[in-house]
């Protein structure tokens, strides 16, 4: 039985192709313009690539910022929801789940069977979210996937002034200008956003394993400077963008045998 | 290369005035983060003044700014009897005499700029947002500031300025430039609101329909500052905001309350409340001696 | 005085509240607070009352975070311990 999880994020978009719930299609894009043409586009384009046609697929679950925009799911969910469920699918120790996307950070607390016990949200804020560590990388002129290695050169830890992105911006030239050095900068970076959703998720109280995922898990310096701040050790999945897309697709396949799929 | 977020700086001197005669010289120099004023007065009354960039040194932007108000008059520093510092740098200026804190500084200069009515006062700044109350003497009853975040201060008002491209002293008037006005962008963060900006001028939404969703989202969300401590009459805005009409036209509208005409370079208030600040000193020290 | 430290941001509204009127500059704030946020100064008018540090005052949502979990009895350390209830918080 083929199932869908599609997750709309505010930047970029995921889409993962369950074959009797086992992966068998994953694919990524950037939003971009034209987000509904994205979206189709990639929905069919990984549905082929798990060797199935649309007309096959028996249930779609939708999540992300961007939910609604996804015509053809059969369902919709929290991103809460699907972060949980692909969290537990991926390291079934999870007991809290950092989520940090372009525009949003989730932290969520767990139990043993995936199910959510509380969460807490940091949005509308970029200096919460993976739109902060693009804004740096930008003022320091470099690509945001150098921009985490950088950081673990650093041995200094820089106070970062600014709550605010547009204001860290600011702060980073003034740094430049003051002669810190690109490394540290960055680690300052990493350090001030890290601080941020550590003590976003300390309201849920931290609980190992503590699993990070979302785009923003991907870069090294982000995961180092959380680590450090949370005192413990932080789990990282493979492909960690695509969790909750996988959460998603994995309540579709539920969702669809309780209807009477086989 | 355009530089579509640079205004303009500018010093003035009092035509009226001869400072040989005054008692009482006193100095205000307000560093923020983004402009410095000094202000000179002589006996409490305005004589010279200048506005300029702030640098990325405090000590340095305060020392430039003083020296560019003293610069057309024949008045040095060792002439003024004392200097306080005010403004996000004052902690940090060797040469001031004491440091007080904006908010007081304000609805002092605001007192003295508008009048006793003055109850009150809106700042806007380069990288703040104040509400203060005060009373009939310029003393505050309450405040409130916002440093945190960049909507509703001019760096928000710079990024836009960028993105548009678009001189930031004309921002205000060309989001006037609407027959309706347009739905205002959805996010009050400025790093959020300028992507729904890029999507707006991509599918072709004219740019002062763009400023106008952009003016109605900020000036609403400092109406909500405001709200918090209560309005009350006569209502003042200063900082280099006051100057973008954009803000100043769709707060009036949202509060029902016009506020008062500035005779002086609203700019300014932090500045001049700091040296009448300067000159109590002055008062205190001679009357005590 | 009603002095308000702190900020509104996409997320919220987070202001800590002191009533400089009713303070008795007792301190008690100071002592009980566990992210040392609040300190006593002297102010521009001479008076003894807390203020929030320089330092936090720009991320009191997350700095006051350990006092207000998600889940749980909320009984913030500076508001029980201020006997003439000179603080509010707005969150």
């Amino acid at each position: 039985m083929i199932t869908a999880g599609i997750d709309i994020g505010a930047k970029s978009i995921k889409v993962v192709v369950l074959k009797d719930g086992q992966v068998a299609a994953k694919a990524i894009d950037l939003g971009g313009f034209d987000q509904k043409g994205t979206t189709d586009r990639l929905f069919k384009k990984a549905v082929a690539e798990a060797g199935a046609t649309e007309a096959e697929v028996k249930y779609v679950v939708a999540t992300g910022a961007g939910k609604d925009e996804f015509l053809s799911a059969t369902d919709k969910v929290t991103e809460v929801t699907a972060d949980a469920r692909g969290a537990h699918m991926v390291h079934p120790k999870s007991r809290t789940v950092i989520s940090i996307g372009a525009e949003e950070g989730r932290a969520i607390k767990c139990d043993e069977q995936g199910k959510v016990v509380d969460f807490a949200i940091n949005e509308k804020c970029a200096a919460g979210a993976g739109a902060f560590t693009e804004a740096m990388a930008r003022a320091l002129e470099l690509k945001v996937e150098d921009l985490g290695p950088l950081s673990l050169k650093s041995d200094n830890a820089v106070p970062m002034n600014a709550q605010c992105a547009v204001f860290a911006e600011s702060e980073v030239v003034s740094l430049v200008h003051a002669g810190t050095s690109k490394q540290d900068i960055s680690r300052a970076i990493h350090d001030a956003i890290a601080s941020r959703i550590s003590s976003m998720a300390r309201r849920i109280s931290i609980e190992n394993d503590v699993l990070l995922i979302g785009g923003v898990a991907k870069n090294p310096g982000f995961v180092a400077s959380l680590k450090r701040d949370l005192a413990t050790d932080v789990f990282v999945p493979t492909d960690p963008e695509f969790i909750s897309a996988l959460g998603a697709a994995h309540i579709a396949h539920d969702r669809a045998v309780a209807k009477g799929g086989a | 290369m355009v530089e579509y977020w640079r205004w303009k700086e500018y010093r003035w001197t009092s035509p009226d005035i001869d400072w040989k005669t005054a008692k009482i010289i006193s100095c205000g120099i307000d560093v923020g983060s983004v402009s410095t004023q000094a202000v000179i007065m002589t006996d409490g009354q305005l004589y010279a003044y200048s506005n300029m960039r702030t640098g990325s040194n405090s000590p340095d932007s305060a020392r430039n700014g003083l020296d560019w108000a003293l610069k057309e008059t024949d008045i040095k520093q060792e002439n003024i009897h004392f200097i306080v510092a005010t403004g996000y740098g004052r902690v940090n200026i060797p040469f001031a005499n004491k440091a007080i804190t904006e908010i007081a500084c304000h609805a002092r200069g605001a007192n003295f700029m508008y009048g006793p009515t003055v109850r009150t006062v809106l700042d806007m700044g380069g990288q703040d947002c104040k509400a203060i109350r005060c009373d009939d003497k310029g003393k505050v009853t309450a405040f409130l500031m916002n440093d945190k975040c960049a909507a509703g201060t001019g760096r928000g008002m710079e990024v836009f300025a960028d993105l548009l491209q678009v001189h930031i002293e004309e921002v205000g008037d060309l989001s006037l430039q609407v027959d309706k006005e347009p739905p205002p962008v959805s996010s009050t963060c400025v790093v959020f609101a300028k992507s729904e900006a890029s999507a707006l001028l991509r599918k072709g939404v004219p740019k002062n329909e763009v400023l106008a969703a952009y003016c109605s989202a900020m000036s609403h969300r400092v109406f909500s500052l405001l709200e918090r401590l209560g309005v009350e009459k006569d209502f003042v805005i200063t900082g280099g905001i006051s100057k973008n009409t954009g803000i100043v036209k769709r707060l009036e509208k949202e509060m029902g309350l016009t506020p008062l005409t500035p005779r002086y370079d609203p700019q300014i208030a932090g500045g001049v409340g700091a040296a009448l600040f300067a000159k109590s000193l002055v008062e205190k020290q001679r009357a005590g001696a | 005085m009603k002095a308000n430290y702190g900020y509104k941001d996409g997320s919220g509204e987070f202001f800590i509240t002191i009533d400089t009127d009713k303070c008795n500059s007792c301190g008690d704030c100071e002592k009980v607070c566990p992210s040392k946020v609040i300190s006593m100064i002297t102010n521009d008018y001479d008076e003894v009352v807390p203020a929030v540090v320089d330092e936090h005052r720009k991320k009191i949502k997350y700095s006051c975070a350990p006092c207000k979990p998600v889940a749980g009895p909320r009984n913030v350390p500076c508001i029980v311990a201020c006997k003439p209830g000179a603080i509010t918080h707005s969150w």
